[in-house]
C-alpha cells in the first residue's frame, strides 16, 4: 500500500449516465475530506450517447491543473476501457460493470481489472440502475481508503429537496458500493486518506467564479443566449436574480443580448451578456455601439474551438486577436483575462469597475478549460473585502441639481472621460448617438469635432493602460525560459514550471491576466529566451505582444487539438528545445 | 404643466419639406405633453434612417443607435428603469427588414414600450431602394424588375405574436396619429403603430392623395371591438380601396414583462445605489460551495 502525492480516478460512459453530476459531488466530497481537487470534465456535444468522462485529481496540496495518467478508470462502458486502458499508469485498475464486459483487446497484466455488478447492485440498493454513477465512486472510495461518510454527506446535501426516501436511497447504494470494493481493496496499492479536522474549503468553476465576481461587483442585470460553455453565467444569475435584484432574461440572439445590456448599461445599471464566440459574433456591431456612444458594458466570452460551431463542448484560446479587433473602426476596449478560479472571481467585479470608468465596453475572455473545470479554493481567496464599487465619473443626483448650462454628456476632457449622468434628471437631459456626434450627443459631422472626438475616446485607452496590472511572475527569478501565458492556460504551466524546475530548468512564467490596453512596463520584462504557451494555432498573444512591444518570443508551445494544454504536453515540448 | 415647447432642439431637422416625419414628431411632442410626461421623465430610442433622427431634434432623452437594433436597446433601458416612459421611433427597414424578429419577441414578450414605425415603405437615407413593406411589384435601384417579393404585414405579424396592442395611423392626420400615441402610453405592455409617412423624394406612389380617399378610422365604427383577436386580424388583411387606421387591437388584461421580473418588484433598478454585498449575503453564497 502506499499513499501516492496523486491520484487520479477517471470515470468514463455515454452522456446521460451522470458523470459529471456524479463527478462533482465525489469530488467535494473529497474536498468535505480536506483534500484537494482538480475536476476536468469532457464531453461531447450531445444528449445521449457518444463517450463522455469526468477526471479528478486528488492530492494533499493545492492543485491547479489537470495531469494525464489516471489511477483507477470507473468503466460504465466498454468503450471507456477502450480508449482510456493505456492512460493507466502500472498498478492502478478499471472497475467495469459485470455485466458489460470487458472489451475484446488484449489485457495487461499490469493493472488490475475489477469486476463488480455495477448496476445490478444500484438497482438491490437504491431501486434504480442509473445509481450506478454514485455507486461506482464509492467503489472508488472504498479501494482509495477514503471515509465514505463524505460522500454520505454530500448526498444528504444534495437530494435533500427530493426528500428522505430519495437520501436514503442514496446513503443505501453508497453502503453498496463501499462494500463491493473490499474483495479488490488489496489488489489496489494506492491511497488517499480524508484528512481530519481540515478548513473547509469551496469547489467551484470559473463560470460560477466569474457570475459571483460580477455580483459581488454590482451586475444586476444579464441577457444571453445559450452557448456552450457561457451560458451557465446567465443560469447562475438567473438561479440568484430574485434573491439579489438582478434583471436576467433569455433573449431572441446575441445581439438582442448585447443591445438590451448596452440599454441598461445607458440608464445606469451594471449590466452583461455572457456568451461564447459564437455569439460573440452576432454582438459584434452593438459593441462598436457601445464604443461610439461611451456606454459602460460588460461581454462575457467563454471561448470554445472555431471556425463555426467548431467543437462546441471543448476548450480553445482562439478568439483573442478578434475580440481585440471586432466592430468597425476605432474605439477603446479592455479585456481581462482570468486564469484560475480566484482571478475569474476578480475580474467579475474589476470587469464593472473598468466599464464605467471608462466608459467603454470590458470583455472577459474566459474558454472552456477554465469556465467548466472545478477546483478547491479557501473561502477568503474569493475575496469578498477586496471586492470595490467604482463608478467612476459618475455625477450623483445633488451634482446634477448643481449643473449649471445645458449639460455635455461627451465633454471634451483631458482624460478623455466625460462626467456621466444617468437619465431622468430635468438638468441632463440629452441623447447620444451612434452616428460621430458633438459634446452634446447631437450628430455632427463636422472634420475638427470628429478629430477630437476621436482623440478623446481614443484617449480614455491611455488613461486605462496605467491601471492594468503587470503580469503575475511564477517560477526562477533568474530565469534560462521565460514562458508567456495568458488566460487558463495557468495551471498547466504553473505545474510544467515546477517541474522543469525540478528537474534543473530555471524556468519562470509570466500569466498575463490584463491583456489590453497592454500594461505599461511590458518590455522590460520580456528579455532573454521566451517561450509563448497558447491553447491556440498561431500564438495570438505573442503576436499582440509583438504588435504592442516589439518583442518577438523566440518559440511557441501551442496546442489546438481542442483539448487543454497540460503540463506533460508542456514539459515534453520543453525537452525537445533544452 | 408640460407644453410641446418643453421637447424643442436647438437642432433643426434635415427631412425634406413635406416629409411625413414632420407630423409624426409634432405628434409624439403633442402627446407627451398631453399625458404630462416632461423631456426628463421619457427616453425616445431610434435606430439608423431618416426617420431615426427624431430624438436628434427633440428635447428628451433619446438613444440613437443602430439599424435595426431599437428595440433590444429599448427593452434593456425599459428593464434598468421602468420609472422611464420608453418610446421607439424607427423605420419600416429598421423594424421590418433588420429588427422583424425584434419586433415579434418584444410583442410576445409584452414590454412596455410604445413603438412607434415611421413606415415609408421605401428606404429614404439610402436614397431610393425598396423595403420590407413596399408592394409587390415596386420598381427601385435594387428591384429592377419590380419587388418579386410579397410585402411583411406589420399589423397581422404583430397580432400573431400576441401584442397587445396594434394600431395604424398616418402623417396626413396629425389629430388622430397624436390621439393614437396618447393612448399608446396609456397601455401597460407592447404597443405598435405601424405610421404611413408619406415620402416626398422617394416614394411617389404611397403620397398624402395615394392614403387619403383610402383610410379609414376603425373607431368610427361602434360596433368594432378592440378585444376581438379575429376581427382585427380580418382588418388586418384589409387593404386596396379602403386602408384602416386606428386601434385594431387592444387588451390590458396581460402584465406586462416587467411587471413580472422578481427584481423589478422593488421598484425601478438604476436609481438603486451599487452596493457591496452585505456579510450575511456572502456567507451565503460560499455556502453553495461548501
Amino acid at each position: 500500500m502506499q499513499t501516492v502525492d496523486d491520484l487520479i480516478i477517471r470515470i468514463g460512459g455515454e452522456a446521460g449516465m451522470g458523470l459529471e453530476s456524479s463527478g462533482v459531488g465525489f469530488s467535494q466530497a473529497l474536498v468535505r475530506g480536506g483534500l484537494h481537487v482538480f475536476g476536468l470534465p469532457d464531453y461531447h456535444s450531445r444528449i445521449r450517447g457518444g463517450h463522455n468522462f469526468f477526471s479528478v485529481r486528488i492530492a494533499r496540496r493545492p492543485l491547479y491543473s489537470h495531469t494525464e495518467p489516471v489511477h483507477l478508470l470507473l468503466a460504465l462502458d466498454q468503450e471507456t476501457v477502450r480508449r482510456h486502458i493505456g492512460a493507466v499508469v502500472p498498478g492502478g485498475a478499471v472497475v467495469y460493470d459485470e455485466k458489460d464486459g470487458l472489451p475484446d483487446i488484449p489485457r495487461r497484466t499490469d493493472i488490475g481489472y475489477f469486476s463488480i455488478p455495477l448496476a445490478k447492485l444500484a438497482e438491490e440498493a437504491g431501486g434504480s440502475a442509473i445509481m450506478r454513477n454514485t455507486l461506482v465512486f464509492a467503489v472508488a472510495a472504498g479501494l482509495i481508503g477514503f471515509d465514505p461518510t463524505y460522500i454520505e454527506s454530500v448526498a444528504r446535501d444534495n437530494f435533500a429537496r427530493k426528500g428522505p426516501a430519495v437520501v436514503d436511497a442514496n446513503l443505501r447504494v453508497i453502503q453498496a458500493g463501499v462494500e463491493a470494493s473490499r474483495p479488490f481493496q488489496a489488489d489496489f496499492p494506492f491511497r488517499m486518506e480524508a484528512v481530519l479536522d481540515a478548513p473547509r474549503r469551496l469547489l467551484l468553476n470559473g463560470n460560477q467564479a466569474f457570475a459571483m465576481g460580477a455580483l459581488a461587483g454590482g451586475c444586476r442585470f444579464v441577457s444571453g443566449y445559450p452557448m456552450t460553455p457561457g451560458s451557465p453565467v446567465l443560469e447562475w444569475m438567473a438561479a440568484h436574480a430574485a434573491e439579489y435584484g438582478v434583471v436576467t432574461l433569455q433573449v431572441e440572439d446575441e445581439i438582442a443580448a448585447l443591445c438590451m445590456a448596452i440599454g441598461a448599461g445607458y440608464a445606469g445599471v451594471r449590466a452583461m451578456a455572457p456568451t461564447s464566440g459564437g455569439g460573440f459574433s452576432l454582438m459584434v456591431e452593438a459593441l462598436g455601439l457601445a464604443g461610439m456612444t461611451e456606454v459602460p458594458v460588460v461581454v462575457y466570452e467563454a471561448q470554445r474551438p472555431g471556425p463555426s460551431t467548431g467543437l462546441a463542448t471543448r476548450t480553445e484560446q482562439g478568439d483573442l486577436l478578434f475580440v481585440l479587433h471586432a466592430s468597425q473602426g476605432e474605439f477603446p476596449r479592455i479585456i481581462l483575462a482570468p486564469g484560475t478560479v480566484e482571478q475569474a472571481f476578480e475580474a467579475g467585479w474589476r470587469a464593472f469597475n473598468f466599464a464605467e470608468r471608462y466608459q467603454t465596453p470590458v470583455i472577459v475572455l474566459s474558454d472552456h478549460y477554465l469556465a467548466t473545470s472545478v477546483r478547491d479554493v479557501a473561502p477568503e481567496d474569493l475575496n469578498f473585502d477586496a471586492v470595490v464599487i467604482d463608478r467612476g465619473e459618475l455625477l450623483t443626483e445633488a451634482d446634477l441639481d448643481r449643473l449649471e448650462g445645458e449639460y455635455r454628456r461627451h465633454a471634451f476632457t483631458e482624460s478623455g472621460i466625460s462626467p456621466r449622468a444617468i437619465p431622468g434628471h430635468p438638468k441632463a437631459v440629452y441623447a447620444s448617438s451612434s452616428d460621430e456626434h458633438d459634446e452634446y450627443g447631437h450628430i455632427y459631422e463636422d472634420a475638427e469635432n470628429r478629430r477630437r472626438m476621436q482623440e478623446k475616446r481614443m484617449r480614455k485607452l491611455e488613461t486605462a493602460r496605467s491601471e492594468m496590472r503587470p503580469p503575475t511572475a511564477y517560477g526562477a527569478a533568474d530565469p534560462d525560459l521565460t514562458f508567456i501565458a495568458w488566460g487558463s492556460t495557468y495551471g498547466p504551466l504553473r505545474e510544467a514550471v515546477d517541474r522543469l524546475n525540478g528537474q534543473g530548468v530555471r524556468a519562470r512564467m509570466l500569466h498575463f491576466t490584463d491583456i489590453w490596453p497592454v500594461p505599461q512596463g511590458v518590455e522590460a520584462l520580456l528579455a532573454g529566451e521566451t517561450v509563448a504557451v497558447e491553447n491556440n494555432y498561431s500564438g495570438q498573444f505573442a503576436d499582440l505582444l509583438r504588435m504592442a512591444t516589439g518583442h518577438t518570443v523566440s518559440r511557441r508551445i501551442l496546442k489546438w487539438d481542442g483539448r487543454p494544454l497540460s503540463p506533460e504536453y508542456i514539459t515534453h515540448h520543453v525537452s525537445r528545445f533544452t | 404643466m408640460v407644453t410641446i415647447d418643453d421637447f424643442a432642439s436647438p437642432v433643426r431637422p434635415t427631412w425634406c419639406t413635406g416629409c411625413g416625419n414632420f407630423a409624426i414628431w409634432n405628434a409624439v411632442k403633442r402627446a407627451l405633453a398631453q399625458v404630462g410626461l416632461a423631456p426628463h421623465e421619457v427616453m425616445l430610442v431610434s435606430g439608423i434612417g431618416c426617420g431615426s433622427k427624431l430624438p436628434d431634434y427633440t428635447h428628451a432623452n433619446g438613444y440613437m443607435t443602430l439599424h435595426g437594433r431599437t428595440v433590444p436597446v429599448a427593452t434593456g433601458v425599459r428593464l434598468a428603469n421602468h420609472g422611464l416612459r420608453v418610446l421607439c421611433t424607427h423605420g419600416d427597414g429598421d423594424a421590418y427588414a433588420e429588427g422583424l424578429g425584434h419586433m415579434l419577441h418584444a410583442a410576445r414578450r409584452n414590454i412596455g414600450l410604445v413603438d412607434i414605425i415611421q413606415d415609408n415603405r421605401i428606404y429614404g437615407l439610402t436614397k431610393g431602394q425598396y423595403s420590407p413593406t413596399s408592394d409587390r411589384g415596386r420598381v427601385s435601384k435594387t428591384s429592377p424588375w419590380g419587388a418579386f417579393e410579397l410585402p411583411v404585414n406589420p399589423i397581422a405579424l404583430a397580432l400573431a405574436a400576441g401584442a397587445t396592442f396594434v394600431a395604424r395611423s398616418w402623417s396626413g392626420d396629425l389629430n388622430h396619429l397624436t390621439a393614437t400615441i396618447v393612448r399608446a402610453l396609456g397601455h401597460r405592455g407592447y404597443a405598435l403603430i405601424d405610421v404611413f409617412q408619406p415620402c416626398v423624394t422617394f416614394n411617389r406612389q404611397n403620397s398624402y392623395d395615394f392614403y387619403r380617399p383610402r383610410v379609414y378610422n376603425l373607431q368610427d365604427d361602434p360596433d368594432y371591438d378592440v378585444t376581438d383577436r379575429m376581427a382585427a386580424f380580418a382588418r388586418a388583411l384589409e387593404w386596396g380601396d379602403r386602408i384602416p387606421i386606428g386601434v385594431f387591437y387592444q387588451v390590458e388584461d396581460r402584465p406586462a414583462y416587467e411587471e413580472q421580473v422578481p427584481a423589478l418588484k422593488a421598484g425601478p433598478l438604476a436609481p438603486r445605489p451599487v452596493e457591496k454585498l452585505r456579510p450575511e449575503q456572502v456567507q451565503r453564497l460560499l455556502e453553495e460551495f461548501l
